[in-house]
């Protein structure tokens, strides 16, 4: 029996390339590169496995802005079939309440879906609660913590690791699973197949109408979580003492200070 | 619907054992319920569970109420959403509270949908606003260098998940013993919640490192490469610690990975080997007594962060430590 997968991925700004500009309090992406959140390219790996043992088809399905599109073709570079884009002003501001609303119903104006795969949180906002949150919305059982998934028939059977516990977990169809980064090795896109996409028109773009959503229930209008504030994090004072010398006076030198006044 | 009240702490539990975030979060959840005039509930889950209550009333609980049945031993999604939802839903809290574990933010995030409101999530910090009576939970954002202080100002309960460590556990207080609330709560498991099965399990001993005196923490600089630094943290009986990017590419389980979605250290000495020093890395060193960096380039952030700053090539450092230690173990024995 075929699958018909879909893969919820965000366009993410490289964390190490953003910074905090201190006098302003706001956060500088323009110099970063943007990137494919890493677990999400997992989730995908994990998705087109899938495809290959049962068949059907892999859906990529985003929110985010027009840019992301390019990216979502790269995901079909990868493997994907189709790729749906919502995008659209108002969902601007978003908390994870409507940004899983709005994913949840992209994943529905799918033709069908049978598996929903996430990464586990975004390399941004790390809140890591957006996959269950699309679980919420569709109704569908969810399996967080994922490190590889199987299906047997109508049963999707998922490895969680807890760290303190590892556990094997069956859940019917259709479900979703939010998996872990590195939880395999994601594939190289192939570039042919990218331009392809793209001169194919084989990613949707759909706006909030579209997905017949009200103004209210999305962006920052339907966030229950406001930012009431900045604060500077408690930096702690260090001392900054510069070691010289060779590599024994160094190690000498750390041992001093990690192991203490003897 | 009576007015949103009480400030509600879930307690995790593995095996009829008591997760420590839970009771790191009891003893916050004190302060807060005693800054907003409320009472303090604990919510006890599982098939064993009603023997901790007592306990719970000595550590700061006003009230328990204890949710005990067979289909919520272990933990599963759609048991404990319904079992939670419906205590919420008949009750109305005004905070409700969950460690930032594996278990707690499925939880969580699926019972935020289900209850229309709004959820903090990885909490570093829980203050109360004074002028409003409002939780404000502090995230790091881009690693500690700046927490931006969330709210939720239109729905209850208001819901975070807050990191462990941060907070500490009140001792028992034997005087309040007798003094709590402990109520059975009906739990109305069926069919529809029992989908999902745990084919098998398996508790595996975990090692954790935040509280361990001295620490190794290696980055990418080390190539993915430990056996060096393993050699040296055994000599120094010191445990490891990874950047993200080592456990991405799977060099080491998330358990070990420090920083601002990992875990936070808060030991006397942290040695950070080839690491760059982004701040959502150095927020996990910001309890640390004494930081050491190793890094090839002066430059790097991480020397900002550091008390010892060692310019130089990393297996050259660490042998000569490892040498460095050999011989003074020659001469202690």
């Amino acid at each position: 029996m075929s699958l018909d997968i879909a893969v919820c991925v965000k366009v993410v700004p490289k964390p190490e390339e953003v910074t905090f500009n201190k006098e302003t309090k706001t956060l500088d992406r323009g110099k970063a590169e943007n990137v494919l959140n890493p677990p999400d390219k997992n989730a995908l790996e994990a998705a087109l496995q899938l495809k290959a043992e049962h068949g059907g088809t892999v859906s990529v399905v985003s929110m985010g802005p027009p840019f992301a599109k390019g990216f979502l073709e790269l995901c079909i570079g990868m493997g994907a079939d189709a790729g749906l884009l919502a995008s659209d002003r108002l969902f601007a501001g978003a908390d994870t309440y409507p940004t899983s609303l709005v994913l949840a119903r992209a994943v529905q104006a799918l033709p069908r879906f049978d598996v929903v795969l996430c990464g586990e949180e975004s390399a941004d906002a790390a809140t890591g609660q957006v996959p269950q949150g699309i679980a919420g919305w569709l109704d569908v059982p969810q399996v967080t913590c994922v490190d590889e998934v199987r299906v047997h028939g109508r049963t999707l059977v998922a490895r969680r690791v807890l760290g303190h516990a590892t556990e094997r977990v069956a859940v019917p169809l259709p479900a979703l699973v939010a998996l872990g980064a590195g939880a395999n090795v994601p594939r190289f896109p192939d570039f042919r197949r990218v331009d392809e996409a793209a001169a194919a028109g084989r990613v949707r773009v759909v706006s909030a109408a579209d997905l017949k959503l009200r103004e209210e229930e999305i962006g920052l209008k339907g966030s229950y979580t406001l930012v009431g504030g900045l604060v500077e994090g408690e930096a702690t004072e260090r001392k900054r003492q510069l070691v010289e010398g060779d590599a024994r006076a160094k190690a000498k030198a750390i041992l001093a200070a990690i192991l203490g006044p003897k | 619907m009576s007015a949103p009240r009480g400030v509600w702490v879930w307690m995790e539990q593995e095996g009829g054992t008591l997760h420590p975030v839970g009771l790191e979060l009891l003893g916050k959840g004190r302060s807060i319920a005693d800054t907003l005039d409320e009472p303090l509930v604990a919510l006890l889950m599982g098939s064993d569970v009603a023997k901790h209550a007592e306990s719970l009333v000595e550590r700061g609980a006003d009230d328990v109420l204890v949710a005990q049945d067979e289909h919520l031993g272990t933990y599963l999604t759609d048991p404990y959403v319904k079992v939670l939802g419906d205590m919420a839903e008949a009750r109305h809290p005004n905070v409700l509270l969950f460690g930032s574990t594996p278990n707690g933010r499925d939880l969580a995030g699926r019972l935020a949908i289900r209850l229309r409101t709004g959820l903090t999530a990885n909490a570093v910090r829980l203050d109360v606003d004074r002028a409003t009576g409002l939780v404000l939970g502090g995230v790091p954002g881009f690693g500690g260098s700046v927490v931006a202080l969330i709210k939720c100002e239109r729905a209850r309960p208001q819901m975070a998940t807050v990191r462990g460590g941060i907070f500490r556990p009140l001792a028992p207080d034997p005087s309040r013993r007798g003094r709590g609330r402990i109520e059975r709560v009906n739990v109305s498991v069926g069919p529809a919640q029992l989908t999902c099965r745990i084919l098998e399990r398996s508790v595996v001993a975990t090692e954790d490192i935040s509280g361990v005196e001295r620490v190794l923490v290696a980055g990418l600089g080390t190539g993915g490469d430990l056996r060096l630094v393993e050699e040296v943290a055994t000599l120094l009986n010191a445990a490891i610690g990874v950047t993200r990017p080592l456990v991405d590419a799977g060099v080491a389980p998330r358990e070990k990975q420090v920083g601002s979605t990992g875990i936070a250290l808060r030991g006397k000495a942290a040695l950070v080997l080839g690491v760059s020093g982004a701040s959502h890395f150095t927020s996990g060193l910001k309890d640390v007594g004494t930081v050491v960096a190793v890094n090839t380039d002066p430059k790097a952030e991480i020397f900002e962060h550091a008390d010892v700053c060692i310019v130089g090539d990393l297996s050259e450092v660490l042998a000569a430590l490892r040498d460095e230690l050999k011989a003074r173990q020659e001469v202690t024995a």
